[in-house]
């Protein structure tokens, strides 16, 4: 260690104390960064919601109501508390209760992030276990050559390009819209496949780069080795011997890509005008509806927060190897 | 990746490092094409590509040329991405070199920090920051660079971890060498290969977030050109004149590609044991 003297004396706490405060730490900041947001803002909230017509009395009653005039520290104390009993406010623009607002618009978010995320596997399972296999081969350099093109499309330009092909060209699937489940489940798959194909695009690429890895290093192994020796065919060795250490990495990824997803809907919702929380988020910030843009901001990291963590803790629990560091 | 990584990258190379050259030699040189304004009408509204000699590409929805749209949001593009880039590597290298040196509690604030900026969504983040702050080159370059910080300061940490116990860092400490000389002449220039080639894989995610911005008319205000707000203001017309969406569209997969497999080259040829840090 070079910088011994520098080093402030290491509080000696159990590892999961450590997490546990690590993890207060990073959620104190979050919050404190999410309700700092309307102090970034020039000039009082009240009047950049209300406009310039608004009479004094209307902006006093404005501030009153959501408490924009009192200091930092009080609001801040004020919200969080709110946070913590599940109550985070009115939006400005519908008088709702923001976390009712965003629990409605959920489902559709989380559906198109899902599917999304299978439509991924899907694709990304059988390829990078057979370009894995042989690499090198005609199939591989497809595959990594195809994938790194996947990898380069932005997310609204993959949505453009699928409407253009699939939506305007053959009529095979709706421009944009949505059906709740409730119409139908083949009438909301209609909805939901461009979407949740559009998010798809981006995502393969990494889970199909992460398993390739992991099966041309596992097929090294000895157990590989003594299985093809047993005679067994290669297809089962693949899928049976060979991807199975990889689940647990795939499936974090596969957590981790669905948390990424859930934030990272706004573009496809907006191109789709889908009613879910990316929608919400684009329809509250002309408005400044600042209840409602916080809301969605620190329930998402928090989400993200407590994703990570799990994963963590999953990995402790299914693989033993990683609790020693 | 287990790639063997080829010291001379091939044709992909070559091409890619081409056209972010002649893109990069466009933006510079904007001024001096001989280009109609990006944001007055030369014609008619979506006039057909090829249909006059200057606009090979044709006008858009209020009679602009694409073409002169096309470059000038080049140029704005590649300055949001580059510039936030720089940032975020700068303040991410500097971050994780001195987490790495300092070790104990200041490793462990660093650490929570960067955790924090993590956990925002970086779309919805930027997109509240818009509501709040009027977008601009600045705030976008800034607002950018610091939400990408956390990847860089933890490549750059892990590279300097790597590097705290080799010989000459520990015999540059026993010859009585301060701090300073510690991290910014013995640490510093090993981590540098590694953050300079990532950095060229992050300008391609900057391109893509930059854009999405622009799509969502949060990003560099209109009329000024950009990539993203060509493809959202054309989308209107996708069913008549599909070329006002593809051909942004193009520009923007090739620029993006192009950085990736520069940045890929680069990231094998720096180290060739390193998979994906992403």
């Amino acid at each position: 260690m070079t910088a011994g003297a520098l080093a402030a004396p290491r509080v000696r706490l159990g590892r999961s104390a450590r997490r546990a405060a690590h993890l207060l730490a990073v959620l104190l900041l979050v919050t404190l960064a999410a309700a700092a947001l309307v102090d970034l803002m020039p000039g009082s909230p009240s009047a950049a919601i209300l406009g310039p017509t608004a009479t004094p009395e209307q902006l006093a009653a404005m501030d009153a109501e959501y408490g924009f005039d009192r200091p930092f520290p009080v609001r801040y104390l004020d919200w969080v508390g709110g946070l913590l009993t599940g109550d985070l406010g009115r939006s400005v623009q519908s008088g709702q209760p923001v976390l009712g607002t965003i629990l409605e618009r959920l489902p559709v978010t989380l559906e198109i992030a899902l599917l999304a995320v299978g439509i991924s596997l899907l694709v990304a399972v059988p390829l990078g276990v057979y370009s894995g296999a042989r690499v090198g081969g005609p199939l591989d350099r497809v595959v990594t050559a195809g994938a790194s093109a996947l990898m380069s499309i932005p997310v609204f330009v993959a949505g453009v390009v699928l409407i253009y092909l699939l939506a305007l060209t053959t009529g095979w699937f709706p421009v944009s819209g949505w059906a709740p489940l409730s119409a139908g489940l083949a009438e909301n798959l209609r909805f939901a496949f461009l979407p949740a194909v559009a998010l798809a695009v981006g995502e393969t690429p990494t889970l199909l780069r992460l398993l390739r890895g992991d099966v041309v290093a596992t097929l090294r192994e000895d157990f590989v080795r003594t299985a093809a020796t047993r005679g067994l065919p290669r297809r089962y060795i693949l899928f049976r011997h060979v991807l199975r250490p990889s689940a647990l990495p795939l499936v974090t990824m596969a957590a981790v890509v669905f948390g990424r997803l859930l934030a990272g809907s706004v573009v496809v919702e907006s191109l789709f005008a889908l009613p879910g929380l990316g929608g919400l988020a684009l329809q509250s910030i002309p408005a400044k509806d600042i209840p409602v843009i916080q809301g969605l901001v620190v329930l998402v990291a928090i989400t993200y927060v407590v994703v990570n963590m799990l994963v963590d803790l999953g990995y402790t629990v299914l693989d033993p190897r990683t609790r020693a560091r | 990746m287990t790639n063997t990584p080829t010291r001379r990258g091939g044709t992909a190379l070559w091409l890619a490092s081409g056209w972010l050259g002649l893109l990069g030699l466009l933006a510079l040189g904007v001024g001096l094409l001989p280009l109609p304004a990006p944001d007055a009408p030369v014609g008619g509204p979506n006039l057909p590509p090829f249909a006059s000699f200057p606009e090979i590409l044709g006008t858009d929805g209020i009679g602009r040329s694409v073409l002169s749209r096309l470059i000038h949001g080049a140029r704005i593009s590649l300055t949001v991405s580059i510039g936030a880039t720089l940032l975020a590597a700068v303040l991410g290298g500097l971050l994780g070199v001195l987490a790495a040196y300092l070790r104990g509690f200041a490793e462990s604030v660093i650490g929570v920090v960067l955790d924090a900026i993590l956990a925002f969504p970086p779309l919805l983040l930027l997109l509240a920051l818009a509501a709040v702050v009027r977008p601009g080159v600045g705030t976008l370059v800034a607002s950018l660079g610091l939400l990408f910080v956390p990847p860089f300061a933890r490549l750059a940490k892990a590279a300097a971890l790597a590097r705290l116990n080799r010989e000459y860092v520990v015999a540059a400490e026993a010859l009585g060498a301060g701090h300073g000389r510690l991290l910014f002449r013995e640490l510093m220039p090993g981590c540098v290969p590694p953050v300079a080639s990532y950095a060229v894989v992050m300008a391609a995610l900057m391109i893509m977030v930059e854009g999405a911005l622009s799509f969502l008319g949060v990003g560099i205000p209109p009329p000024a050109p950009s990539w993203g707000a060509m493809i959202a203001a054309g989308k209107d017309f996708l069913a008549m004149s599909p070329q006002l969406v593809l051909v942004p569209c193009a520009a923007m997969f090739l620029t993006v590609l192009s950085f990736n497999t520069v940045g890929e080259h680069l990231r094998a040829r720096v180290d060739p044991g390193a998979g994906d840090a992403r």
